[in-house]
């Protein structure tokens, strides 16, 4: 399972430009919000929260289609399914790939881009530990839409369609936990539901994504 | 000895349709035509809103049969994921654009009313958000369904889809509650029909939702009837070429 995780890595890493191209969009976004609506830093500080969570949602959604893709063109994905290692397994590990090459470095940028939109200083640890706590469950259902689609050709745009209204609650407990760390109120109710939901995800997910994968291999 | 699982046999659930749609449709024009001409013609204006209270028995009944369409669907895709029976498949597909038309309608209806009555066509309040967030989840299954050639396959993965998204639109109705209520609190623009409502607008509205629920009785067997003659016309096909 670790040579999987680490074959996964590997070529995340090397196969030409897909590491670092979430990371740029992620940049590209925080900077063209404030062309967008204007350089007003008490507008800019209202909405960072908000900005900085959906740009970390589109980041996470753009990597997505290279899931399981390339497996399933060379074949090593039915390889993968009969492997011993169940394919559930197989499941939480190409998430948990997708969160180190994808997400972790969408969490320690955050910070930096949140100088660029002006959020407020008290939200700043808030916006890395919503970003770690949420950002699992970004990965495991977005593995589960890779899997829905992997046989389709052209399946990138559907992909988005049924990925993103997945996301909506991990958004809405995610920014909400920013938003109050920035005006200073209590946050250890959009905490829990986010940590819930995060949890309730990648414990149950995978065997969604395995058994649609199944059916996609048949 | 009758059981509802005789259905999952399509010659039989054809039989049995054949005679039975042409009466729900019937039925369904007619009790809409009552119960909305009623709403529309025969009922007093409110004394605050004038005529615009209407709307209600279009917004409703819609509103109504949209959550219902996709608790049908998920039944249907249940069974399907667990009794294997292709009507039921085809049934949930048949529902999909159904329900997602009704959602239209009630979100759009409820902003012809709002924007007289709220002062604006949208705001961002729960029961409308979720509303929106369901047409999303709507337009999600009806993409996988189109987009996938086999049939089985198909049905398998827009069954998952669908209670997984089950799963996730409960979660984002509950987020939508939570996230107005955290920042602005208590937007105390609900609708909570049948609670005050006089026996004057009760009964009308009653009839046209009965009349919706027809609606899309007809709309389900409909399309599943022409679901099940699309697949025997591809098996002709198929014994066509092989011979």
């Amino acid at each position: 399972m670790i040579a999987l995780l680490t074959r996964d890595l590997r070529l995340a890493l090397r196969a030409g430009g897909g590491f670092g191209l979430g990371l740029a969009f992620y940049l590209i976004l925080a900077v063209l919000v404030p062309l967008g609506v204007g350089p007003e830093p008490t507008v800019l500080a209202a909405i960072a929260p908000g900005v900085l969570w959906v740009g970390a949602l589109l980041a996470c959604l753009l990597s997505l289609d290279r899931i399981f893709a390339l497996d399933w063109e060379d074949g090593s994905l039915d390889l993968l399914a009969t492997a011993p290692i169940p394919l559930e397994g197989v499941v939480t590990l190409k998430a948990l790939a997708h969160w180190i090459t994808t997400a972790l470095p969408l969490v320690l940028a955050a910070p930096v881009l949140g100088v660029l939109l002006n959020l407020p200083a008290p939200a700043y640890g808030w916006l890395v530990l919503s970003l770690l706590l949420g950002t699992p469950a970004l990965s495991v259902i977005g593995t589960f839409g890779a899997a829905l689609t992997v046989g389709l050709k052209r399946g990138g745009l559907l992909l988005s369609l049924l990925v993103l209204p997945l996301y909506i609650p991990t958004l809405v407990y995610g920014a909400e936990l920013v938003s109050r760390g920035a005006l200073g109120l209590p946050v250890s109710t959009p905490l829990a539901l986010l940590a819930g939901i995060t949890a309730g995800s990648v414990a149950l997910l995978p065997f969604a994504s395995a058994a649609v994968l199944r059916i996609n291999l048949r | 000895m009758a059981s509802v699982w005789e259905y999952a046999n399509p010659r039989k659930f054809m039989h049995t349709s054949d005679w039975l749609l042409p009466g729900v449709a019937w039925a369904a024009a007619v009790v809409t035509t009552v119960g909305l001409v009623w709403g529309f013609f025969f009922t007093p204006d409110d004394f605050r809103q004038g005529s615009t209270v209407k709307i209600v028995f279009l917004h409703v009944p819609s509103a109504l049969m949209a959550i219902n369409a996709w608790i049908m669907m998920l039944v249907a895709s249940l069974i399907w994921v667990i009794r294997r029976h292709h009507v039921s498949a085809l049934a949930a597909k048949a529902a999909a654009p159904a329900g997602l038309v009704m959602t239209a309608i009630a979100l759009i209806t409820g902003a012809l009313w709002g924007q007289p009555i709220w002062g604006t066509w949208w705001v961002w309040d729960p029961r409308l958000t979720s509303f929106l967030i369901l047409f999303l989840f709507y337009l999600g299954y009806i993409a996988l369904w189109s987009s996938i050639e086999d049939p089985d396959t198909g049905a398998d993965l827009t069954a998952v889809l669908c209670l997984v998204g089950s799963v996730f639109a409960l979660l984002s109705r509950y987020a939508a509650f939570f996230w107005t209520q955290g920042l602005h609190q208590g937007a105390s623009l609900s609708l909570q029909p049948g609670t005050r409502m006089d026996w004057a607008y009760k009964a009308p509205l009653y009839i046209s939702m009965v009349g919706f629920g027809l609606i899309f009785l007809a709309l389900v067997l409909l399309g599943t009837r022409t679901e099940i003659r699309a697949r025997r016309m591809k098996a002709l096909l198929t014994r066509e070429r092989m011979n």
